[in-house]
Formats: C-alpha cells, structure tokens, sequence
C-alpha cells in the first residue's frame, strides 16, 4: 500500500510540476515536450489503476502520433513568442487569483469524504484488460463506441473540407491519360530530304 | 444476437440517419460539385424518412434499448420530428444564400445531416455518455459549418472562439459527469436518480459536481453569464450558417437540460433551481438591455436569443410537468420564429450586399411588402405581442411560474419582455415609417419564399390555434 502511494505521489507530482512548466514556459517546443511528460505520467498514473491497456494507447496515440506530429506543426509554424507573451504579465495576476480561490473552494469542499464507493477488487495477474474492453465495446457499449466513430468521420471530414483547396492552375499528372496515350499522339514522323 | 437486432430496430432513425448522411458524403466526393443539387434532394428525402421513420416508431410508453442506454419516449419521438423538419426547413433557406456565393457542396448537406444525428443521439439519450457524444457531434459539425466559408475572416475568428469556448463548455460538462459518477457510481441517468434518491450521499460534493453540469449546459444554451460566443458567432458565421446556429441546436439544448436536470439529478431540485434562477435572470436581463445598442441586425437577433433562452429556462426552473411543456412550447416556436428571421435576412441580401446592419431595413415596406409584412409579424412574435403565437409563448412559461410561486421573478420577466419589445418594434419603425437609402431589388427565389411565407404563418395561425402545440407539449411531458 505504501508503495503504491508513493508511486502515485511521485508521478502525479511531476503530472502537475510538468502541467504548470507546460503553460508557462516562453519557448513552444518545450511546452509541446512537458505535454508529453504530462501524458507520459498520466500513463503511468493508470497504470496504477490497473488500466494497462489505455495506458499503453495513451502512450502510444498521444505520446507516440498526436505529439510528434504537433511537434512538427509547432517547429514548422513562425510563432511570434513577443506578440503571443503580451498581456500574459497583467492578466497573470488575476488569472492567478481566480485559479486559486477555485483551487482552495474545490479543495474545502471535496477534502470531505465523498467518494465512498467500494474499491473495487484488485484483479489476479493473468486478467486481460485489454480483452475485457473489447468485449465490453462490442457489446454493451457498441452503440456509443459507433457513435464515437461518427465523431471521428466528421473531424476528419470538417478538417479535409477546411483546409482542402482545389488548386485550378496546379499542375497534376492523369495516370488515365498518360495510360490511354497512343503512339498518334505523342510520335509525329516527318519525312525531311536528305540534307 | 437477438437482443441486437431488436435494439438496431429501435434505432433505425438513427442507423437511417447515418446511412444517409454517409452517402450523401460519397455523392460530393466521387460526383464533385456537379451534383450538388442530387446532394440537395437526397438530404431533403433522408430528413423526411428519417421523421417517417420517428413518427412510426411507437413510443407511447418509455422503451430502453442497448442496455438502458437508448430511450425511446414521447419527448424523443419530439424533439426528433422537430429537428428533422427544422433542419429541411433550414436546408431549404441556406441553399440560394450560398449557391449565390457559389460555396455550397456536399459537404455542406452531409455535416448539416450529421448535427441532424448528434441531436438524434441526444434525444435519445439515457446515459451521460450518450448525451456527451450526441453533444460533441451536434458542435463538430457547427464549428466546421461556421468556418465553412473559408475567405471569410469574420467567420474564422467566429469559428475560433466558438470552438475554444465550446471546448471549455465540454470539458465543464464532462468534469462535472466524471465527479457525478464518482459519487453516485453510475452513468446512467436512472441509476443516478436511485442513487440520490436513497440518500445518505454527500450533499455538497453532489452540489459541487452538479455546478459544473450546469455550467456546461448554460454554456451550451448560451445564457448569461457565459453567453460571451454568441453575438460573435451569430455576426460572424455566413447567414445561412447563423440560421442553422440558432435554431435546431436549441432543440438539443432543451432536450439535454430536460435529461439532465430532470431525467438524472431530479433529486437535486431545490439545488439546481437556484442556479437556474441566477441564469434565467441574467439572461432575460443582458440580453434584452444589450440588444437595445446594437445596431448590427444579427448581433441584435443574437441578443434577443440570449433573452429567448432565458425564457426557455424559466419554464424549467419551477420544475413541474407544466413548466416543462411551457419551456418545450417556447422552444419550438423560438425556432420557428428565428428560423424565420433569418429566412428574411438571407432572401434580402445577394451577392453584393448581406443585410446585416439594421439600418439596411429601411424602407423595405416599399421595396418588398410581402418580406416586410413576414418580418413585422415575426418581430411582434419575438415581443410576444398577441395576434402572434409568441404572446402564448411568454404567456405559459409565465403561467408556470405564477402557479409555482415565482412571481417576483415572473414580474421581472414581464418587465424585461416591455424593454424588449423596444428594439423588436424599432425593426418595424425602420421598415414601415422610415425611407430606403438606396433602392435595391429583391431576387425572387421560389422555393425558399414559398417556406418563408408558410413560416410566417405559422407563427399567426398558431395563435389561432395554441392549443394543438401545446396539448402536445403537455403530453409529450406528462
């Protein structure tokens, strides 16, 4: 038992520490890389909760995919650090404010015993997790888990058709023509006299 | 597998509805832009199966499918009827608005199909997972639609900030869902409401979650005071666009709210109606003072929703049955009346001129009669002036108020419906009594024309005729 909570203290220390480092430090790619850390963390954090299946998804889709890819965006993108950091030294002390009564009110109030739920048992060490969720997904859940899919399609479709410009004047090849082309079209023989 | 089928079958709106839209999607990507008019049909067909295939269903009772996650129940069957047929209506607006500006696709249809769905899922919704998915659906597809005009930069910014504002709403919603089943240990609404109903639970934690519910709702509505991406998205997003915005995703809004605050956490009465109440006074407030100094024609429209939806939450804040019908009534007939406020607007403007300046109405009574007579009616309905069906609107949330003892706040209501009705009548002052600025021809455009007159009305026949709709009502939430 002690273990685990310092295994869990431990990671959600650096959860929060990489969070705050995230959202304040000047260079972008550095917030991109504590984001990481951030997920890396969360991951292990599940871990703990004996969810090893989405802590690997999360490390692999997020971590692995989602986060390189916005690395790349980040580097590629010209960002005006000055423009972006205006205003950020006088809103701070507000935002500073606000964020902490909010911190000191949530904690007054859920410091109570709330969550009285039974833990539930823990599960012996050849239980699949991942088989578990599958099943449940394609079974109990299947209507939300298709509905999830929906969701997927129309991102992919609102972002095609967002960024998607049909250039007129961009030069393309047709495979079609370039296929269908016949000897007509392309070899002319003139017959010259001798020179 | 059985059990399955029979729960597909109880879907099949949904299952169609999806179908459809996925076609119409293969149409526009394997036909281009030729086939927009195909796209067109196919959407209007699948909106009007798709109510067949609602009205069919027989929902008399509640019936649950997919393991207590789908409900079908009269207040489904309802909101779905409603936002199929205001979605063709809308449909039917928005195409000679963009084909003028020669930016309508397939694309177009199958995101509008697509939001269609996501209010189907919430409609039908049981389970707080269903309603965050339907939810999420229902926005994805808005913020693309918003930002679909791409050369706009109005609508860019607009589409931001509703995004980045919706995100926070969602991550609301969503945290107070996660703490709520942290405490009652289920996601389903009726399990949550035997959880709270046995007791014992810890009230203030239950509270604390509850808040951040009804944050995101109110987010969602658009009520004071988190209602700052309204104005900006109504005055920014492509008229056609604006219309969609501010009719059937306040379908969904009531629908959700009913779910939510009456379905689930039921229990938690004398909690959230405080909240409510704090809401419901803002909005009617802000909204109608506001609106008085605007004088971009949406931004104005987009503040009178903002009070239009205050309303729509005083019927729910009593929390009785009645209440509840008089909200469903305000509801509907808010989407008719905006459904038709923005029809004049987009048939009045063309490709060279947007009407969105009030002052762009001026002298229209000479110009167009017929537009000008449409849009006096729907202003004196928005006013809630009699000889318009909304005087009965304001009229039964009004009365539920007073039949449950909220008479300080039902007098407030009145008052702010009196200053209101200063910028709603300042409309008809420009277009009956002022003279035009230059004169501009409106383009005929038959179909279109042809719903606007019949939305228009409505909105007088309905006054004849309260009662069907709201006998309805009644019995759709009793």
């Amino acid at each position: 038992m002690l273990i685990q909570s310092t295994v869990f203290y431990f990671f959600s220390a650096i959860l929060v520490a990489s969070a705050l480092a995230m959202i304040s430090v000047r260079n972008p790619v550095h917030a991109v890389l504590f984001l990481v850390l951030v997920f890396f963390t969360s991951a292990a954090i599940w871990l703990l909760l004996e969810a090893e299946f989405l802590a690997i998804t999360l490390v692999l889709v997020y971590v692995g995919a989602v986060m390189v890819l916005f690395l790349f965006v980040v580097m590629m993108l010209d960002i005006n650090l000055a423009k972006m950091r205006a205003g950020f030294a006088r809103y701070l002390p507000v935002g500073l404010l606000v964020g902490i009564v909010m911190a000191v009110e949530m904690a007054v109030i859920l410091s109570r015993p709330a969550f009285d739920l039974q833990k539930p048992q823990a599960k012996p060490a050849d239980y699949s997790n991942t088989q578990e969720l599958g099943e449940l997904l394609f079974t109990e859940y299947i209507y939300p888990f298709e509905i999830a899919g929906v969701i997927l399609l129309v991102a992919i479709i609102a972002a095609i058709t967002l960024t998607m410009h049909k250039r007129t004047r961009a030069k393309r090849q047709s495979p079609a023509r370039q296929v269908s082309a016949d000897r007509a079209e392309r070899v002319r023989l003139v017959s010259m006299d001798k020179e | 597998m059985e059990s399955l089928n029979a729960d597909v079958l109880m879907a099949l709106p949904e299952v169609f509805m999806l179908a459809a839209a996925s076609v119409v999607l293969l149409i526009g990507l394997y036909t281009g832009r030729a086939s927009e008019t195909l796209a067109y049909v196919l959407s209007l067909a699948a909106l009007i199966t798709t109510a067949v295939l609602v009205y069919s269903t027989s929902a008399s009772s509640e019936s649950f499918a997919f393991g207590g996650m789908y409900l079908n129940d009269p207040l489904a069957q309802a909101i779905k009827l409603f936002a199929c047929v205001t979605v063709a209506a809308v449909l039917m607006y928005a195409r000679p608005y963009l084909q003028q500006r020669a930016r309508i696709s397939a694309e177009f249809y199958a995101l509008g199909l697509f939001a269609t769905l996501g209010t189907l899922v919430m409609a039908s919704a049981h389970n707080f997972v269903l309603i965050y998915l339907g939810l999420e659906l229902l926005s994805l597809c808005l913020y693309a639609l918003v930002a679909f005009v791409r050369d706009s930069r109005d609508a860019s910014e607009a589409a931001i900030k509703y995004f980045v504002l919706g995100a926070i709403a969602s991550g609301m919603l969503l945290y107070g869902m996660s703490i709520m089943y942290g405490l009652t240990g289920s996601l389903d609404l009726a399990g949550i409401n035997a959880y709270l109903a046995q007791s014992g639970a810890n009230r203030i934690a239950l509270v604390f979650a509850l808040a951040f519910i009804v944050v995101g709702l109110a987010f969602k509505f658009g009520a004071v005071p988190f209602h700052m991406w309204v104005p900006d998205v109504y005055q920014g997003a492509p008229t056609a666009i604006t219309l969609f915005i501010a009719t059937m995703p306040k379908l969904a809004a009531f629908v959700m709210a009913i779910r939510l605050l009456n379905y689930g956490l039921q229990e938690l009465l004398a909690d959230w109606q405080q909240m409510l109440m704090v809401l419901t006074v803002l909005s009617v407030v802000f909204g109608n003072v506001i609106a008085i100094a605007q004088t971009n024609i949406k931004r104005m429209l987009a503040y009178s929703a903002i009070s239009h939806i205050g309303f729509i939450l005083l019927g729910i804040l009593p929390g009785t049955d009645f209440g509840y019908a008089a909200a469903l009534f305000y509801t509907v007939i808010y989407v008719l009346m905006a459904a038709g406020t923005f029809g004049v607007l987009i048939l009045l403007g063309d490709r060279e001129r947007e009407m969105d300046r009030l002052v762009d109405l001026k002298g229209l009574a000479k110009t167009s009669p017929w537009f000008a007579l449409i849009m006096m009616v729907l202003m004196f309905s928005m006013a809630g002036v009699p000889l318009t069906v909304g005087f009965y609107a304001k009229l039964y949330v009004l009365q539920s108020l007073v039949y449950d003892g909220w008479l300080s706040v039902a007098v407030l209501a009145v008052v702010m419906s009196v200053v209101g009705a200063f910028y709603y009548l300042r409309v008809v002052k420009y277009m009956y009594f002022d003279e035009a600025d230059d004169v501009f021809q409106v383009q005929p455009s038959g179909l279109a024309q042809a719903v606007l007159s019949v939305n228009g009305l409505l909105v007088v026949a309905l006054f004849i005729f309260p009662n069907a709709l709201l006998n309805y009502c009644v019995q759709v939430l009793g």
